[in-house]
């Protein structure tokens, strides 16, 4: 019977170690700490949750344990008579105590929601965030000035400490648009816009990604927050909204004319008559730190690797192995590499 | 011994309502009624979510759906009447042909469903309005092409002498198939033909 | 005609196992010998046990595919698999699981145990009941044969639109997912009609409603559940059939029609079937649990109460799967409410089973440390329910390793726990042997530590925000322990489940000889022989109490159990039907013979949904018609059956 409560207590030990985990180890996508408004204001229900549950179990376990070691005994079972003792007080007790307490969990849980609703103040920004087969959209909408609009891809920058609307849209799929740290998921479904809100109390990168089943590269769909401060965020903003440089050297020509042979069909880059829809927009690439949906580091070597044999590092992306010449390779990079 | 091992006198074999298959009846009526629910529940759903753009620009016609709702509500009182008729007199030629009279009118009523999606001004590749009106009808259609052929399949059974006035257990059986699917006709037609009309205004 | 043949007053005689009126009815009720008679058996006890070994190679086959994504799963970055192989093995383990094990599963219980239980003969419709085992059979089938074709469904079980269009899924892997699920849905509504009216009916007089064991309330509630659930996951996938072959607009948002009505659909049946997985699982635990702890369950009024109201609330909470889809403020409070209120009734069966620990005098047995551990295992998997019935707490919960953690143990810690202790219990009823205790605790133990070492852990992988349904996922985020704790349990737990396979097979042959009732239980399944004959009972038991092996030794009921004494029903196959709330005797039902007709339309049904699926049309057409004629043939009256006017001439 000891071994019995022995184990039993090791497994209760064992899920309170590991929930105590998250708070202080690394844990990029970790939800039992918070940064930001909306995950925070979830944090104390979520904990308060993962408190009662653990209290329960133990309850249980504890009475299961002592229920069956203060009786308990190895016997021919002919040899242990029957009985038939009152104790419905149990029921009627456990129950009555479950319900208040749960009474009392509705309450907060309604309370929290209605918190998380809606943000503190107004939103500074708009982003409609568009789900695809598998990378991110995000496009900056202003709708009083068109010319302040434009469009990113996999990584989203905000300014710290103001609340940001998001609007979510899917091209495709049903995706689900999740930055643990800073707000809880929202699915981007075909056919309807879904809001959610973001808000980061701090500045910093904040990682996220696709948490709704989307297909088979569902597993590299990452996006990252970067929480700037305000003028730096105004900086990239600026940054942002420009057209792609014209190339300035003949290496940089080619490998524009070599991009628009290539990658046009797909993807844009302001400035050029590179207009394609289907993959990200790679105005600003060099301006972002990972390539292929934050799968891979934005450097020239990956960003080599990336455009020679995307089937290899990602299998089943939709940007096909469209075996490139190694001189065009060439060409493309360094054009693209004038992109920041 | 306890009082229950008395002797009774019980019923043998399939006796109305103490038969197996009248339960088993029931319990197909449920679950169809269920799917009928939800099928209603996808059609309703969807309006809701579209609003004003849901209906087509021409309604779901009254031309042939009338009809079919009168040939169908006189069926199913056929086959009530038929039910009574064995009851009361037993198993004879007029109850033969009171059951080939209510599966002709299931006949019927299949015939103008047909006549009727053909006058439609959508198919079910239209839009979500034309591929639930499909779905629904033609759900609706399966079954009651089923019942027809169960009322068929009773007219034979009469006529061969199966029933008479104690073992009416498979008549009604049939008959309680029939009075769902074609009773269940009546929700269907105030979905699509009669709530459409409602909104408009 | 004469009165006479309508109606008929019973002999009453007094016979046991030895009488000239068993040798009788033992002709009359046996399953044939051969391949012929295999087929044809309509025997409860045979559907039973088919459906309990079926349901087991399922689950052996579900592991393995589990074995081998904990493989690829144990480290970052593994590459043992293509993320095509990752996901159509994470569809098929949880269709698998889900469908084709775990309902099963009980089903097999259930037909074996209802019967027995009840003090009847067999079921209300034998030859439906053999009926939903093939259909069962034949729809796990043709979903696997998808794994000879190379296209095995890859959604997931929640299967979602649009990924389960035909734009972006374009193979047959969602064809066999669509087609197989409505195939199964048939076998899952013909047995849960079977259930119900068997409940209703046939049960022993005396017999009334407040004295039927907890494991029929279990299963008979499921199966009203299943009437209700199944019709919206058949017709979901029908309608999804009709979008991808012949394109219609139901859940494409081009033409109007809302991917979101799939989830609805979807989820309207797949709450309620989480409820049908375990509340059967939960009745047997109460059933058999207080043989171990020698005393009648604490509370029978309110755990038969709290398990209707489970169900019934099932069908109330659908939406909490579907928080992060952009649901409205006040439909996410109520449906959030309501699945808060829906650990109610559980907790009744959680402080009715300690009760009854409590106020007993437990005898510890394999059986009864797999029962107390599911009070454990049931609490954790309800608790971790809960946290996501919070809406707020959910938007965090969703989606991550902390649900599959939930939804393992649910499967595995109230399912499968309660299964491996209700075949301890019930295994020597049916083989006439025992499972070896020795053996047995070698196996309890290590599928309990290897459970938990895998399953516990994983609730940190989801607070860790590890996504589920990831092929692989990178090192740094903090995965990289507690996944490699879960495949480390994982085989643990394979290696205790292949013990406790090995201890079946091998006492199976050579057990020690159980006797009718070797854990002195106390309900009608213990007056019988282990196994006991095809007919179950010589006479008619009449019932006076929840207890009736049990009766002199508590007080309980007023008046005694008699089955020695009873009426004699010999004119052929022949059982009592009696009243729905006091089971007064009714009426004598004729019962069907063996009969090949459930395998032949079985397979007439096949051959529409084969013929469906590989669009060729004659072939379903065929098949279709060649189902409704064996329907007539099978339906046809019967002069035997008393079915026809005059047939006792």
């Amino acid at each position: 019977m000891t071994r019995f409560a022995k184990i039993a207590a090791f497994t209760v030990a064992g899920l309170a170690s590991a929930a105590a985990a998250p708070g202080a180890a690394a844990s990029p996508m970790g939800y039992l700490n918070a940064d930001g408004q909306f995950a925070g204001r979830i944090l104390p229900l979520l904990w308060g949750l993962f408190i009662l549950s653990v209290t329960v179990i133990l309850v249980i376990a504890a009475l299961v344990i002592a229920g069956v070691a203060r009786r308990a005994r190895r016997a021919v079972i002919r040899e242990v008579p029957l009985v038939d003792s009152h104790a419905t007080a149990w029921i009627a007790i456990g129950v009555g105590v479950t319900t208040l307490i749960l009474i009392g969990f509705v309450a907060w849980s309604s309370v929290t929601l209605a918190r998380i609703a809606y943000p503190p103040s107004d939103p500074a920004l708009t982003i409609r965030v568009t789900g695809h087969q598998w990378w991110w959209e995000f496009r900056y909408l202003d709708h009083k000035d068109p010319s302040q609009s434009f469009v990113t891809a996999n990584e989203i920058h905000i300014p710290v400490g103001k609340p940001v609307r998001v609007e979510l849209q899917s091209a495709d799929v049903i995706h689900e648009f999740w930055v643990p740290s800073l707000a809880g998921k929202t699915q981007t479904i075909p056919g309807q816009t879904n809001v959610t809100w973001l808000e980061a109390d701090r500045p910093g990168v904040y990682r996220g990604q696709c948490t709704q089943y989307c297909g088979n590269q569902h597993a590299h769909m990452v996006l990252a927050v970067f929480a700037d401060r305000p003028d730096s965020f105004e900086a990239w903003r600026k940054d942002q909204l420009r057209d792609a440089p014209q190339p300035n050297t003949q290496e940089t020509s080619l490998g524009e004319r070599d991009f628009v042979q290539h990658c046009a069909a797909c993807h844009t880059v302001r400035g050029t008559v590179a207009e394609g829809k289907l993959g990200p927009d790679l105005t600003h690439l060099m301006s972002r730190s990972t390539i292929a949906a934050g799968i891979l580091p934005n450097n020239p070597g990956y960003l080599s690797g990336w455009i020679a044999n995307p089937q290899n590092l990602k299998p089943g992306a939709l940007m096909p192995d469209l075996d490139i010449s190694g001189p065009d390779l060439a060409s493309i990079r360094s054009f693209l590499l004038t992109l920041n | 011994m306890s009082q229950i091992t008395q002797r009774v006198e019980l019923p043998v074999g399939s006796m109305g309502r103490h038969a197996s298959g009248w339960w088993g009846m029931i319990m197909l009526i449920a679950t169809e009624g269920a799917l009928f629910g939800y099928l209603l529940f996808a059609y309703y759903y969807l309006a809701v979510q579209h609003g004003r753009d849901w209906l087509p620009p021409v309604l779901p016609g009254w031309a042939w759906s009338i009809p079919e709702t009168v040939v169908l509500l006189v069926s199913a009182g056929v086959v009530w009447l038929a039910e009574r008729r064995l009851a009361r007199d037993g198993g004879d030629l007029l109850l033969v042909v009171m059951l080939l009279v209510a599966a002709l009118l299931g006949v019927a009523f299949l015939v103008l469903e047909v006549f009727d999606w053909a006058s439609e001004s959508f198919t079910p590749y239209t839009n979500a309005f034309g591929s639930l009106f499909f779905a629904i009808t033609g759900i609706h259609f399966l079954h009651l092409f089923v019942g027809v052929l169960i009322l068929f399949v009773l007219a034979l059974w009469a006529a061969l002498g199966y029933f008479d006035r104690r073992r009416t257990a498979i008549l009604m059986t049939g008959a309680l198939y029939w009075y769902f699917v074609s009773l269940s006709w009546l929700a269907f037609f105030f979905t699509l033909y009669i709530s459409p009309r409602l909104s408009v205004g | 005609m004469t009165a006479a043949e309508y109606h008929r007053v019973p002999r009453i005689i007094g016979a046991d196992y030895d009488s000239p009126i068993a040798r009788t009815l033992e002709r009359t009720w046996e399953t044939k010998p051969g391949i012929y008679g295999w087929i044809s058996s309509v025997d409860h006890k045979e559907v039973g046990i088919r459906y309990l070994v079926t349901s087991f190679i399922f689950l052996i086959l579900g592991g393995c595919m589990a074995l081998v994504m904990r493989l690829q799963l144990a480290t970052p970055n593994e590459s043992l698999l293509t993320p095509e192989q990752y996901n159509e093995l994470f569809s098929a383990h949880a269709i698998t699981m889900i469908f084709l094990y775990a309902q099963p599963v009980l089903s097999g219980f259930s037909n074996y145990l209802f019967p027995l239980v009840l003090g009847g003969r067999d079921m209300a419709f034998p030859r439906m009941n053999m009926f939903s085992y093939w259909l069962y059979l034949a729809a796990g089938l043709f979903m696997y044969s998808s794994i000879i074709v190379g296209a095995v469904p890859n959604n997931g079980w929640f299967n979602y639109a649009p990924f389960s269009l035909k734009e972006y899924n374009p193979g047959m892997n969602m064809d066999f997912y669509a087609l197989g699920m409505v195939f199964l849905g048939i076998s899952t509504t013909v047995g849960s009609a079977n259930f119900v009216v068997t409940f209703l009916r046939m049960r022993a007089p005396g017999m009334s409603i407040n004295r039927v064991p907890i494991l029929t309330w279990g299963t008979t509630t499921i199966s009203v559940g299943n009437l209700l659930a199944v019709p919206s996951v058949s017709l979901a996938f029908f309608l999804l059939w009709l979008d991808r072959r012949f394109g219609t607009h139901f859940f494409k948002p081009e033409g109007g029609g809302q991917p979101l009505l799939w989830q609805h659909l979807f989820w309207m049946f797949a709450h309620p079937w989480v409820y049908v997985v375990v509340l059967p699982a939960m009745g047997m635990v109460s059933d058999a649990l207080p043989f171990f702890c020698r005393r009648p369950l604490v509370g029978y009024t309110v755990v038969v109460l709290g398990t209707i109201t489970t169900m019934a609330l099932g069908f109330g909470v659908w939406l909490h799967h579907m928080f992060a889809t952009g649901i409205p403020f006040l439909a996410s409070v109520f449906f959030s409410g309501a699945s808060f209120v829906i650990a109610i009734p559980s907790a009744v069966s959680v402080f009715a089973w300690i009760a009854t620990i409590w106020s007993g005098r437990p005898v510890m047995t394999c059986a009864f440390l797999y029962f107390a551990s599911f009070i454990v295992m049931f609490t954790i998997g309800g608790v971790s329910g809960v946290m996501t019935a919070a809406v707020a707490a959910d938007l965090q919960l969703t989606s991550t390793y902390f649900v599959v953690a939930h939804i393992h143990y649910v499967l595995i810690g109230i399912n499968l726990f309660a299964v491996l202790g209700a075949l301890h219990v019930w295994f020597p009823k049916m083989t006439g042997r025992l499972m070896d205790e020795k053996v047995g605790l070698v196996a309890f133990w290590i599928i309990f530590i290897g459970f938990n070492v895998a399953f516990l852990p994983m609730h940190a992988t989801g607070f860790l925000g590890m996504p589920r349904r990831i092929y692989t996922y990178p090192a740094g985020l903090g995965w990289e322990a507690t996944n490699m704790l879960t495949t480390v349990g994982a085989f643990i737990l394979a290696v205790g489940l292949l013990t406790y396979v090995i201890n079946i097979l091998r006492s199976r042959s050579s057990g020690a000889l159980a006797g009718p009732n070797p854990w002195d239980g106390g309900t009608m399944e213990w007056a019988t022989p282990s196994p006991p004959p095809p007919y179950n009972f010589p006479v008619v038991p009449t019932v006076a109490s929840r207890h009736p092996l049990w009766e002199g030794r508590i007080p309980e009921g007023v008046g005694r159990s008699e089955w020695r004494n009873g009426m004699a029903l010999d004119d052929g196959k022949e059982a009592l039907a009696t009243t729905v709330l006091d089971a007064q005797p009714d009426a004598i039902l004729k019962m069907p013979e063996d009969s090949p007709a459930p395998f032949i339309v079985t397979l007439t049904i096949s051959a529409f949904f084969v013929g469906l699926l590989l669009q060729l049309w004659w072939l379903a057409g065929a098949g279709g018609f060649a189902t409704l004629a064996g329907l007539l043939v099978w339906l046809w009256p019967e002069r035997e059956l008393e079915q026809r006017a005059g047939a006792a001439q």
